[in-house]
């Protein structure tokens, strides 16, 4: 029983990362049908810049504050630089410049800030706390209220305020959004600033846990990926669910069956949900109207 | 536009003509290297770039090598093994170095091997795996220890606290999954039983599921965990996590401060991983050969760079003096005499161990470059 009981704790800790990570996709994605492959870098930028931030005497969370912020600007950015003069290109296009982009940010980093790996100590420090007779660290409950607390304000944003369905509506049909008055070249400046700061908070929460360098964006955006994909991408309900999943998924296999397989099991189930459901599990109906 | 254009071309010929009369004027021997300063293996290849470049800057400013300054003809191949062939390729038949040290990780080393063999220009690789120098290839040496010892020289730590039954932790990674393989092929040697083999993925962020069920094994008396990267920080924090009574063994892959202060010193209380003597130049003894060697090295890299010195920086440092050794004892700058050289090389004192190479030996180190060391409160201690 505490073994089981350790499995699920881990399970939810991976989890919540995964969630965080997926969050970060929907409002892009709802915005423009754009999947940006820039997300993880989006994360490892949160982290690096409160590591060197914290390092240079600040404290934690205003270097946290620093991060989020310059992550958003740096979002504002590469909507500005790359993704706007290239407006009329197919979706495709808008994908495979994402792509490019995760590689110039990581190589940016790289020279800016350094190669090595980097930690800043857990908010609540490293006493884990004992569940069961299983053990959770503190900085794990940090992730996933994180987690809790960014679905519960994209779900409020995207159902109670009328930027957040101004956001939907530009992404169901761009031309009808501007004939109704739907500043919608705002809308992506505003969309890519918020999932550039979710990347950065997502980073800064997760970091004691997984620790942080310049390429760690790769492996944390293709599992977030996976997840917005198993919960249906776009949906934050789903991005939550989907992480947690994941996490879980991934944890009892590598508990019951065999740490070797771990992630391809991970990886099957989510090709038979997608097989049985190809909008994942909380995806969106098609809304296409004739 | 026109004056523009003739402007250009006539800066570029004098360059030109400026860079070709530096060329006959200084740099009488051309030393190759390819190494990784930057992709996946740069935290490997930027100390070493770094390393070469101060230790030529140093050699030439104290009078050369038989009164011949070095130049130093150096390629950044980024990890990728087609581009270190190619730079490897690029030295020998234009830059027509005369020795080439490098390859940064295993796969750019066997990438550089087949170009080094077939100019016969002497290579030494900066890179673990045992494959590089087994079987012997005429051409062919390196400075790092190999898994294989790593792992014997564990074994035998863990003899001496008559440990017999082991679980394995292990990444997934190259480096994780050779070293596993290494130790698990010796391991009967030793009278030691591995009764838990888990393995992690290099971005895993949390490993309890597996340290769970390896504590859970019958008669476990330590736990091994070769791995590279962050996988040992987080297996050591998840260790202190769950509270697991057992000695655990790290790899010669983490000795470096950095892991401390990742894993955090209250985790990492009572680690023990094989390191060499340039983790801990305080602690030798100060009649130890390497005192001297580890300390100037450390001194001068640490000016230099305002990083803290590591392992793999030493490795660079090892293979330059190795090779500036052998030229100075052979006199000169043909490759196969300095081939030749260099398997003579005989007690030569470098950051990782004493080397003593031989027709059979192109490593010529044995298990006493490693020293075993526990971390204490923070700090590196030495058993023994």
């Amino acid at each position: 029983m505490p073994e089981l009981m350790q499995f699920l704790l881990s399970g939810v800790t991976v989890g919540a990362v995964y969630a965080l990570v997926a969050l970060g996709f929907t409002i892009i994605y709802n915005a423009s049908d754009v999947v940006n492959f820039a997300q993880g870098e989006f994360v490892m930028l949160g982290g690096m810049i409160t590591v060197f931030a914290f390092k240079a005497g600040l404290p934690l969370p205003l270097a946290a504050l620093i991060a989020v912020a310059v992550t958003a600007a740096i979002g504002v950015a590469l909507n500005k630089l790359a993704i706007e003069p290239a407006r009329g290109a197919p979706v495709v296009s808008l994908i495979i410049i994402t792509i490019g982009a995760s590689i110039f940010i990581r190589g940016v980093t790289q020279l800016v800030f350094d190669k090595q790996l980097h930690r800043f100590p857990a908010f609540s420090g490293d006493d884990p706390i004992r569940v069961l007779g299983a053990t959770i660290l503190p900085q794990s409950l940090w992730v996933i209220a994180g987690a809790l607390a960014v679905f519960v304000g994209l779900w409020l944003f995207f159902t109670r305020t009328l930027m957040g369905k101004a956001i939907l509506a530009t992404s169901n049909n761009r031309l009808a959004a501007q004939l109704v008055g739907i500043n919608t070249a705002w809308v992506m400046t505003l969309s890519f600033a918020m999932s550039a700061g979710i990347g950065a908070l997502a980073g800064v929460l997760v970091t004691p846990i997984t620790l942080v360098s310049y390429d760690v964006g790769i492996a944390l955006a293709l599992k977030g990926f996976a997840a917005a994909m198993l919960g249906g991408m776009g949906n934050p309900k789903g991005a939550l669910v989907g992480g947690i999943l994941l996490g879980l998924l991934e944890a009892l296999t590598a508990g019951y069956i065999s740490s070797q397989y771990k992630d391809a099991a991970a990886f099957i189930v989510i090709l038979a949900v997608l097989f049985a459901m190809p909008q994942g599990l909380f995806g969106k109906k098609s809304t296409d109207r004739v | 536009m026109k004056t523009l254009t003739t402007t250009a071309s006539a800066t570029a010929l004098a360059t030109l003509m400026a860079l070709g009369l530096a060329g006959t004027a200084m740099a009488e021997i051309k030393i190759g290297a390819s190494v990784s300063e930057t992709g996946p293996a740069a935290f490997l290849g930027d100390p070493e770039a770094k390393t070469l470049k101060m230790l030529v800057e140093d050699i030439n400013a104290n009078g050369g090598v038989n009164g011949e300054k070095i130049e130093l003809v150096i390629y950044d191949d980024g990890g990728d093994p087609n581009k270190a062939r190619t730079f490897a390729t690029r030295l020998v038949e234009d830059d027509e170095v005369v020795a080439i040290v490098g390859g940064t990780t295993t796969g750019t080393s066997m990438a550089i091997i087949p170009v080094a063999e077939d100019a016969e220009v002497p290579f030494i690789s900066l890179a673990g795996a045992i494959e590089i120098i087994d079987p012997v290839k005429p051409f062919v040496f390196k400075t790092p220890h190999t898994d294989r010892m790593a792992c014997a020289k564990i074994f035998e730590d863990m003899q001496k606290r008559e440990i017999t039954k082991i679980g394995m932790i292990s990444g997934t990674d190259g480096f994780g999954a050779s070293m596993r393989n290494q130790c698990l092929s010796i391991v009967g040697d030793y009278g030691i039983e591995v009764l838990a083999d888990e393995s992690y993925g290099p971005q895993d962020a949390d490993m309890t599921p597996q340290l769970t069920n390896v504590k859970g094994s019958d008669g476990i008396q330590a736990i091994l965990n070769p791995g590279f990267g962050q996988g040992p920080s987080i297996v050591t924090r998840n260790y202190a996590q769950l509270a697991i009574d057992l000695p655990l063994y790290q790899s010669h892959g983490v000795a470096s401060k950095g892991f401390i202060e990742l894993a955090g010193a209250e985790a990492a209380e009572g680690v023990r991983l094989p390191g060499n003597a340039l983790l801990v130049p305080d602690l030798l003894a100060e009649d130890d050969p390497q005192k001297p060697v580890v300390t100037a090295y450390k001194t001068m890299f640490e000016d230099k760079t305002g990083t803290p010195v590591g392992t793999f920086g030493g490795y660079a440092h090892d293979g330059l003096r190795i090779l500036v050794d052998a030229i100075t004892r052979a006199g000169s700058t043909e490759p196969v005499a300095i081939r030749d050289a260099i398997e003579a090389t005989s007690g030569l004192v470098g950051t990782t161990g004493i080397y003593t190479m031989s027709p059979e030996d192109h490593l010529g180190l044995d298990l006493s470059a490693f020293r075993m060391l526990e971390i204490r409160n923070g700090e590196w201690t030495l058993v023994e």
